[in-house]
Order: structure tokens, then sequence, then C-alpha cells
């Protein structure tokens, strides 16, 4: 009995509580709207739906959040990753233009280019002590520019059936995009938990001087994350690109940062860093996902969609604060009689 | 001098927070035109009736009055505007703003809002003047010494008009001619009136400048002495609780190891400028060194050296007979050394990890991300330290912040023996713990000890260091004094050692 | 290095790269060395100019505000739907979303300070709550053609020998001179430096810290509406995707002048100088034809780089213990 109210009362206190609170009221909202929300059918042997479309159009967020989760956990933040992406889907729509050249070689060169620039972040926030704002900003503002060099400031249209494979495909009838954005979760989850990694970043978020009073290499910690980050983003700029067949440098990737950054934060990771959820950073970016279609069928042009999105951040912000807790408790209490 | 009505009067004051009582019936005067030590090793509330005073906190109970009148200040400004100004250790100006801007801002001179900067110039050069120091009002605040600093901050202080000035261990980071010329102006400001409470740990400063002291304990009051008529001796003692009469003859327990064996760990000349100068130590296997002194004499600045926390100026390390550079703490755990630090707040816990992860952590880092522990030998860990150190925890998952202070330090512990070091350097361990949990964590020591470790104690606490130590090596502002060896460690001996008078022949 | 030297190396190395690429460009690229290309560079460079001043103060204090782009974007659709499709008058609309940006500078000000929540975060939902309700407004772009548009649109300070300051970069020269008041003139300036400085100091010295920031990021957004009315004279329309990104331009421009990020420490004039490198590079750009924009980001993301090192190098070497 004690067990079960124990694992009982830890699920009252998840910080996934909240963001899967969130998702389900949005659900909830939408199958009262449109009555066909929650529909899948079979065509051709692939699933369709809304619910299939938001897990699509979102994949891509879902693994910014998974890098950025591990930033934010360090106590810092990436704002290059749209850039990120920008890069990788130029340096890829390039190489495809080359006649012989194999698909894995292409996106290893992608992949590639944004480990370069993680560790390029790295550098400047582990290494040279740069505030990981401005050293992230530094990056986004010259990998957008670097983009714009490598695709020679031009769309590029990429005709190559396999790599459209990543964007568009199919796989045991669900979409090519989330499954692989899915398992790299899985993947990460395991090499965060089963490895010390997962422990050693969150003892850097939690109290970086006493990491390095217990002989943990910090510095190193701290830099390598940004790694981690970039090489989500390469991916997904590569599932963007492949997505809709051409690498427009300046439209990828804008505001995708942001966005990351308030999945992590609503999937419960405190923005100051320590404990990080990954399975919170994937909730988040669904609850962002469905939140932006949800908008959409409701009739409110995109554009305005960042409205509500402004309102769940404070929401969030309000809620992680000490002091905004303290001051509301102490509102409520002198209100009672 | 006004020897009727004191410039300042503190009666009963006292301040609790959540879980501690700070201060509890504490009187405190100081006359004008006199320099007021005011004295007390860790945690005797001395900060905390510096803050209450200057309106940081506000009493709970207890009364203050400045010239007679009844004040409560509840900010920095309104002490200010009352006449009580304060320069803390860490000089709370603007390094990046200007000599003469720092001594006006809040109040500079102008019309319309707009600035006169002639005036703030001047005004500068003036405040200096009345000092006798001579600077760039110019020149940026942060660029100058630590000791010009603090003349600025003086100088701000006595701008706004101050009747009582507050020095919070201002010779902390100065050399002996700094301490000098502060001196000269402090004696400067007392023959013109100013009362100032000149809060310090340094002895010898306290005989040259001041005119009387007032001692706290453990948050409350010792008493108020006339400088002149109080032995150095009976001062330390009464510091630390210790009556002169009672401790002769308490002795170290320890028998001395047999001699002859090389040291694990040994320093030649080890130093750092404003920490600590030149320190020989020898740690042996299976012998508990401990490092005597009153606070602020260098322990724990030995031992950030040791563990690489920080860089040495001059001197070596030797361990096991090789000289190495200890570059950071992670080169110090390789070498087999292990550190419990003082702080463990800030440089000991991970507040939100759980107790399990707390424990292994340092052993984790040791092995690399790579060869983690499984989580059975994890949990056989923390099963055996718990029960070892008896950690009073309702399971390995909770945070640690949740525990006591107490049991934190428990954990503490048992991370780095959980590294199985060949030497520990142990700061300040029963810190904050209640009695039962210091004689466990004696007996701990003393295993340690039969387990062939070198152990390096660092405590304020005279009978613990008595208690444990096989040698003793005493620390007086920051210099190596005096080292006790097997007999010679008793209480008595020690604390002249530590207070830096000569024992009397008994007769 | 004296002491007064090393203070104002910042600055001097902003002017030293300003003078080296206006000669630069001089010397590449003839009919770049005259008046008439200085006054397009600040024409051209209004709006940003404008938001880096407010931004400036706002980073002198320790904060950030992101929330500007959006603010402006909102300001020129707001302006040209209640000028076009409303009827208001220019300056009716003008007061009423000066009146606007205030309120969302004063808000954003209050929940950071009493709360200690994160400039960063909190100016986030700021530039989302704007951008988003710019879209609201319209999706599109509207013209204006208002008479009193078109009267300002042509207004010149005449500079002598047929060269004149159109209104945009008059506004921008006012602002610069208020700021540059502002910083170095008043208590409140001071302040600002002061709490960026040593916020803990600040307090403890009995400033008005609470007051001062929320000061802050409320005329930021004042600032910030200006460069939005000023961008619409500068292009006679209101566009909801107006000043996407500018944000991180008027950060980059705040930092080459040699501000530092985390605050306490900048001056004026090197947002001044700031905004004239940022303006010849882009400049340089549109007369050599060849290069394009992209560059543009690449060479301010290096001198953005440079600084941060400068400044980091500079903290380091001006503490003697």
């Amino acid at each position: 009995m004690a067990e079960m109210s124990s694992s009982a009362s830890r699920w009252r206190h998840s910080p996934l509580l909240w963001p899967l609170i969130g998702l389900a009221v949005l659900v909830a909202l939408n199958v009262v709207l449109f009555p066909s929300f929650l529909r899948v059918s079979v065509i051709d042997g692939h699933l369709y739906g809304t619910t299939i479309d938001i897990l699509h159009q979102g994949a891509q967020g879902m693994l910014l959040a998974l890098g950025m989760t591990l930033v934010i956990a360090t106590g810092g933040v990436d704002l290059s990753v749209g850039s990120i992406m920008a890069v990788a889907g130029a340096v890829a729509a390039v190489l495809l233009r080359q006649p012989n050249l194999n698909l894995p070689l292409v996106l290893l060169a992608a992949i590639g280019a944004g480990l370069l620039a993680g560790l390029a972040n790295g550098t400047l926030v582990a290494a040279l002590g740069i505030q990981p704002i401005v050293a992230t900003l530094i990056l986004m503002v010259a990998g957008r520019g670097a983009s714009q060099l490598i695709s020679g400031g031009e769309v590029i249209i990429i005709k190559n059936a396999s790599f459209e494979f990543l964007g568009n495909g199919f796989l045991f009838g669900l979409p090519v995009a989330p499954l692989l954005v899915m398992a790299l979760y899985l993947v990460a989850n395991l090499a965060l938990r089963r490895s010390a990694a997962g422990l050693f970043i969150e003892a850097v978020g939690d109290n970086e001087t006493a990491g390095r009073f217990a002989g943990l290499a910090a510095a190193r910690v701290k830099g390598l994350v940004y790694v981690a980050s970039g090489f989500c983003a390469a991916i997904a700029g590569l599932l963007a690109t492949s997505n809709v067949r051409a690498a427009d440098s300046y439209r990828v990737g804008e505001n995708q940062e942001l966005d990351a950054i308030f999945a992590v934060v609503v999937g419960g990771t405190a923005l100051t860093g320590g404990r990080f959820l990954l399975m919170g950073a994937f909730i988040g970016a669904l609850l962002l996902q469905t939140l932006t279609t949800t908008m959409y069928n409701v009739g409110v042009p995109p554009p305005v969609a960042p409205v509500p999105k402004a309102l769940v951040i404070l929401a969030v912000c309000l809620l992680q604060s000490e002091h905004a807790r303290r001051w509301f408790k102490g509102l409520v209490s002198r209100s009672r009689p | 001098m006004d020897q009727s009505a004191p410039l300042l009067q503190l009666r009963g004051m006292g301040k609790s927070f959540p879980g501690a009582v700070a201060l509890s019936g504490v009187d405190f005067s100081v006359r004008a035109g006199e320099i007021h030590a005011l004295l007390g090793e860790n945690g005797a509330g001395k900060s905390t009736l510096i803050k209450v005073l200057t309106g940081v906190y506000t009493a709970d109970e207890g009364e203050a009055r400045l010239a007679g009148q009844v004040i409560r200040p509840s900010s920095p400004k309104e002490a200010e505007a009352l006449g009580i100004s304060t320069v803390y250790q860490e000089v709370n100006l603007i390094p990046a703003l200007s000599v003469a801007e720092n001594i006006a801002l809040g109040r500079q001179p102008g019309r319309f809002g707009f600035l006169n900067w002639r005036a703030i110039r001047r005004h500068a050069q003036a405040a200096l003047a009345r000092l006798d120091v001579r600077c760039d009002v110019d020149a940026e605040l942060g660029s100058l010494s630590v000791a010009l600093q603090q003349m600025v901050a003086i100088a701000r202080a006595l701008d706004l008009k101050a009747k009582l000035l507050v020095l919070d261990e201002p010779t902390a980071s100065l050399d002996e001619k700094e301490v000098e010329e502060l001196f000269t102006v402090m004696k400067r400001l007392r023959a013109e009136g100013l009362g100032i409470v000149f809060v310090t740990h340094f002895l010898d400063q306290v005989y040259a400048v001041t005119d009387r002291l007032t001692i706290l304990r453990n948050g409350t009051l010792v008493g108020e002495y006339a400088t002149a008529e109080l032995p150095r001796l009976t001062l330390v003692s009464k510091m630390l609780g210790r009556e002169v009469q009672d401790v002769s003859g308490r002795t170290t327990a320890v028998q001395p190891p047999p001699s002859g064996e090389a040291p694990v760990l040994e320093t030649r000349g080890l130093g750092r400028r404003g920490a600590i100068q030149s320190i020989d130590l020898a740690l042996r296997k299976g012998e508990v060194t401990g490092l005597g002194g009153l606070l602020g004499s260098g322990r724990t600045e030995t031992a950030r050296l040791l563990f690489g926390i920080d860089k040495p100026d001059t001197g070596e390390i030797r361990v096991k007979g090789r000289p190495v550079v200890v570059r950071s703490p992670r080169d110090a755990v390789k070498l087999g050394l292990a550190f419990s630090s003082e702080d463990r707040k800030s440089e000991g816990i991970f507040p939100n990890l759980s107790v399990r992860e707390n424990l292994i952590f340092a052993l984790q880092a040791k092995r690399g991300a790579g060869r983690m522990l499984k989580h059975a030998e994890q949990m056989q860990l923390c099963t055996h330290y718990i029960a070892a150190l008896r950690i009073k925890t309702a399971d390995t998952e909770t945070p640690i912040k949740n525990l006591s202070g107490g049991n934190q330090q428990k954990v503490l512990l048992a991370r780095w023996l959980a590294t199985q070091p060949e030497v520990i350097i142990l700061d300040e361990p029963t810190r904050g713990i209640d009695i039962g949990a210091k004689a466990e964590i004696e007996q701990l020591i003393a295993k340690l000890r039969a387990d062939g470790l070198a152990v390096l104690l660092i405590s304020s606490e005279i009978e613990e260091v008595v208690r444990n130590s096989t040698r003793v090596v005493v620390l007086r502002e920051r210099r190596q004094t005096a080292e006790l060896n097997g007999a010679e460690i008793e209480t008595q001996r020690l604390m002249h050692a530590m207070a830096g008078t000569h024992e009397k022949p008994h007769g | 290095m004296s002491p007064t030297l090393q203070r104002q190396l910042p600055l001097l190395t902003t002017a030293a790269i300003f003078a080296l690429l206006f000669a630069t460009a001089g010397f590449m690229y003839t009919g770049f060395f005259s008046g008439r290309v200085l006054v397009n560079i600040l024409g051209d460079t209004a709006s940003l100019g404008i938001t880096a001043v407010g931004m400036t103060l706002v980073i002198f204090s320790g904060g950030i505000d992101l929330s500007v782009g959006a603010v402006i974007g909102f300001t020129s659709i707001f302006c040209a739907t209640m000028i076009e499709q409303h009827g208001w008058h220019p300056a009716t609309a003008a007061g009423v979303v000066l009146g606007l940006g205030a309120g969302l500078g004063c808000v954003m000000g209050t929940l950071i300070q009493k709360f200690k929540l994160p400039p960063f975060l909190i100016t986030l939902a700021g530039m989302f709550l704007a951008r988003g309700s710019a879209f609201w407004i319209s999706t599109e772009s509207t013209g204006i053609k208002h008479p009193l548009y078109d009267r300002l649109s042509q207004f010149e300070l005449p500079l002598g020998s047929d060269l004149g300051l159109p209104l945009t970069s008059v506004l921008l020269l006012v602002v610069l001179a208020i700021g540059y008041v502002l910083a170095h003139h008043t208590r409140f300036g001071r302040n600002l430096l002061a709490i960026g400085g040593n916020e803990q100091s600040a307090i403890l010295m009995g400033l008005p810290v609470a007051s001062t920031k929320i000061v802050a990021y409320t005329l930021n957004s004042i600032f910030a509406v200006m460069a939005g009315l000023v961008a619409t004279l500068y292009t006679g329309s209101g566009n909801p995707s107006l000043g996407v990104g500018l944000e991180l331009d008027a950060i980059a421009v705040v930092v080459i002048g040699g501000t530092l990020l985390s605050g306490g420490r900048g001056h004026m004039l090197g947002t001044l100088l700031g905004i004239l490198v940022f303006g010849t590079i882009q400049s340089a750009m549109l007369f050599d034809g060849r290069l394009n924009s992209w560059w543009i980001r690449i060479v301010v993301a290096l001198l953005l780089l440079v600084f941060i090192l400068l400044q980091r190098a500079l903290a380091r070497g001006g503490r003697r213990r």
C-alpha cells in the first residue's frame, strides 16, 4: 500500500504532469471542435490523419528540443540551431548536385558540418568562457551567412529520390521523420542513462563548482553538449530540406531555436539547469506543434500563433519562479478571512 | 571623548532564521571617538549583528539607539541616512565606474536632473583629501589596489556624514604597509570624533589600534573589554569558549605512529600571495595531521593548494617522493587525494540530485562516463556507507537538499571514502553536526588512521584537533608558526601557539 | 597603458575599425568617399540605430530585450492600418502606439524585476506577443498614403553643397543625442551602469534599483516604437514582418560599440560607431554588387567575436588582484 501511494505521489509531483495535462486539454479541445481529429485512415498501407500530421510536422522541433535539453541542462542555451539546420541543408543540397556522390557520404558531410558548428560553440563557451547566449548568437549569425555562402544565395531544388525519403517516405506505415526522431530519443536516453553522461550533465547544471571539486572535467561536459545540439540540428536540417525538396537558406530554421527552448522549458527542464527530462522535451515539442495545428484549424493565421505561445511561456516562467510562487501564496493567504 | 552616553547602544539584540538562532540577547555599545573591535569565530554572530545594525536585516528583538535616539533601519539606505556607514570586505562599490562617480553615486550634484561632472570631481577630491589619500579621481575603481578601493569606500561613507563607520574585515586583502596606512586613517577619523567598529580576526591588529573590544560566541555576548586590559591568551580562550584554567592536562589520546616512513604527500615552501606563506607539510600513512589556527590563518587556503583548486606562487608538492603539479581537482583525485570542503552548500552537494547520486559521484567521476557503476554496485555502496556513517535519510533517492546539514556532510564524506583515497583532507568535517554525529565522525577518523590513510584535519575546535591528531601544524595569520608532536599536543600549548603567546612556565 | 586609455580602449578600437572600413571601402569603390554615402548610411540604419540606443540602455543595466524587432513590426502595421483603414490622423496613431509600447515595456520590466524572471524568456514572450498581434491586425503590408507622410518624407535638413539629411536621419541623430545625455549626464544613466556593474553593491549603496530597471525596459520599448514609426516613414508603408531579426542586429551593434553584454560598462558613442560600422559594411556590399548580403552576416559575426574576446582580455588584464 505504501509503495503504491509513493509512486502515485511521485507522479503527482512529476514535472511531466503539467505538459501532459496541457497536451490532454488541447487534444480534448480539438476533439470537441473537430470530431475527426483523432481519426486515422490507412491508404496504400500508409497511415494518414491529423495526429499523424502533427507528428510529422513536429519531428524537426522534437529533434531540436533533444539537443537543446542537454544544453539547457548545463545552464546554457543554443541560439544557433536554426542556422545549423540551414548549413546542413545547404551542404546536402550542394553535394547532391554532384552526379556520383553516394547518399551516406552526403549525409555524413552535412552532419559533420553540424558537429563542427557545435564544436565551435562548445569551444567558445567552455574553453574561452564566453556566455552561451553570446557565443551561440555569433554562430547563429555566422552560420546563416555561411549557409547562404554555400548555397550561393539561391534556393537549391533537390531531385534525389533516396534523399527525399527522409522527409516524405513511410516506414511500417508511419512517416519516416517522426520514427527517426523517436528512435534518436530512445538511443539518446539509453546512452545518457546507461553511461554516466546524464549524471555528469545534471551535476554541471546543478552545481558546477561542486562538480569540479569532485574531480569532474566540468568544462569538457559543458562543451560537449553543444556538439550534441549541433548534431541534432544538422539532422533536423536534413529532414527539413528533404521534406520540401529544397534548401532555402533564408527561411529554414527561422525561429526554431526559440520554439526548441520553449519545448524544453515547458517539458519541465528548468532554464537554470540541473535535472533534465528528455521525455518532457518530446512532449513539450508535441504540445507546441499541436498548438500550432490547432490555431491553424481554428482559422488563426499561422503568423498569429505566437500569441498563445507567449502566454504559455509566461505561465511556465511564473510557475518555475520561487519569487512568483511566494507572491501568489501571499496574495491567497491575505485574501482569506 | 564622550564618556557619558555611548554613540551607539544596542541592547538585547536577537535575530533568528528558520532553524537557527543567529543572535540572542546581545548588547553592543560604541563610543564616539573610539575604535571598537568586534570579535568571534565562525558562527559567532558577527556578520548578523552588522547586518542588523546596517539595515540589511531587521532584528526580532532588542533596541538600538544612535546618539540617544531609538533607530530601526529597514534598509541600507536608511542606515546610511541615519549616519551608519559600512565598508564591506568585498568593497561593495562599482568597479567599472570611476572613483569620483563611486563616491557620488546616488547623490550626484546637478541641476534639472543633469549631472555636474566638474562638481562631482571636485567633491571626490575633497573627500579623499580628508583622508589624506591621493589618487586620480577619474581612474576606474577596479584598476586600483584593494587598499585604495577601501579608501574610496571610506571616503564615500564619510561623505554621507557618517557618525559610525563599520569596517568589515578591511585588512583581509592588504599587505603590511597598506594596513599601516589604513590605521593612520582610522586614527585620524577617531580623533575627529567618529565611532569606528572594526570587525576582524587578526589579533595583532586588534591590539595595535583598538580601544575596546566585544567578543561574541554562538550568537551570544561573551563580554566587552578594554583592549589594553585583556591579555591575549584570555582573549583567545574567551573566543573559543575555553576557560584558561580548566584545560590543563587535556592531551591527545592518539599514540604517535612508528616514525621513519616516507610521507605520502609533502610540501616545501608552498605558498600563494594573499593566502598562505611558505608552508612545509608532511602527511604520512596512518597519521592524522591537524592543521590548527584561528579563522583566517590560512588553513583552507592550504587545502585548496594541495587539491589543485588554487595555483601556488611558490614551493612544490610531492606525492610519494615525486614532485607533481596539481592543476585541478581532477589531477588531485588521480593522485589519490580527496578533499571534503568546509562549504558544503556551494562546493559540495548537488542539491537537487539524490543521496545516491551525490554519494557515488566522485568515484564515478574518477572512472569516467563510459564505465558506469551498475545500479547494484551503487546501491551496495550506499547501503554500506549509510550504515557505517549512520546517515539518516528516507531512502537513497531523496534529493540531498532535504537532509539535515549533518547528514549531508556524512554523504559527502562517504563520497570521498568511496574513492579509496590515500590522502584525505577534512576541512571542518563536524561543522553544523550534532554531538552524537560528531562522535561518529571522530570514530571514523580513527578508523581511517588505522586503515593506513594519511589524514589532514582542519578544525576550528581546539578539542577536536587535540583529540584526533598525531601531529599538529599551527598556522597564525597565514604563516606556519609551530608544530606539535605526540605528547606535546595538548590544549594549552595549542592555544598558546594559535594566539602567538608564550606559555608561562608552570610554577 | 594609462588607465584612461585602457578604459576607452574598446571605444577607440571601434572607432579605428570604422575608420579602417570606411577607408578600405573608399579605396575599393569609387565614389564611396562622399558625404552623400555617409548621409545614406545614416538613413538606411535609422531604424536599427534608434533601436540600438534603447537596447544600449537595457544592456547597461545587465538586461536584454528580444522584443524590439516585433514591436517595430507591430508599430508599422498598426499605424498603416489605423491611418488607411480607420482614417486616424498619423499623430493619433503614433500617440496610441507609443502608449502601447510603453505599456509592454513596463509590464516586461515589472515581471523581470519583481519576480526575478529571466529577461531572455520574458522579452521572448513579449516578442511572440507583439509579432502575433502584428499579424493579427493584418497579414499583408499596407502602403501609407497620408499627405503628412508625403510631406515628412520629403523633408530634408540642408547640409550645404546640395546635400540634405532626411527626417529619418535627423530623428536618429536626435535619439542618439537623447540617449547620450541620458546615459552620461543623468543619475538614471549612471544608475543603469551601476546596476549592471554589480547589482548587489548598487542595492547596498541605496540606489533605486527596481524603478531604474523598469524604466529602462519601458524606455527601450518606446524607442522601439519610435524606430517603427521611422521605418514607416522610410518605407512609406506598414508591414507586420518588419524587423524580423532586428533585435540581434541591435545587440550586435551595441556590442561592437564596446558595450559589455553582461552590463555595467559602455558608452553611447560606441553605439553610434557601431551603427556606422554596420552601415558601412552594408553600403559597401551594395556598392560592390558582386558580394552578397550574406557576407555582411559573416563579417558582423566575426566582428562580434573579436569584440567579445577583446572585452574578456581587457577585463582580465584590468583587474590587479
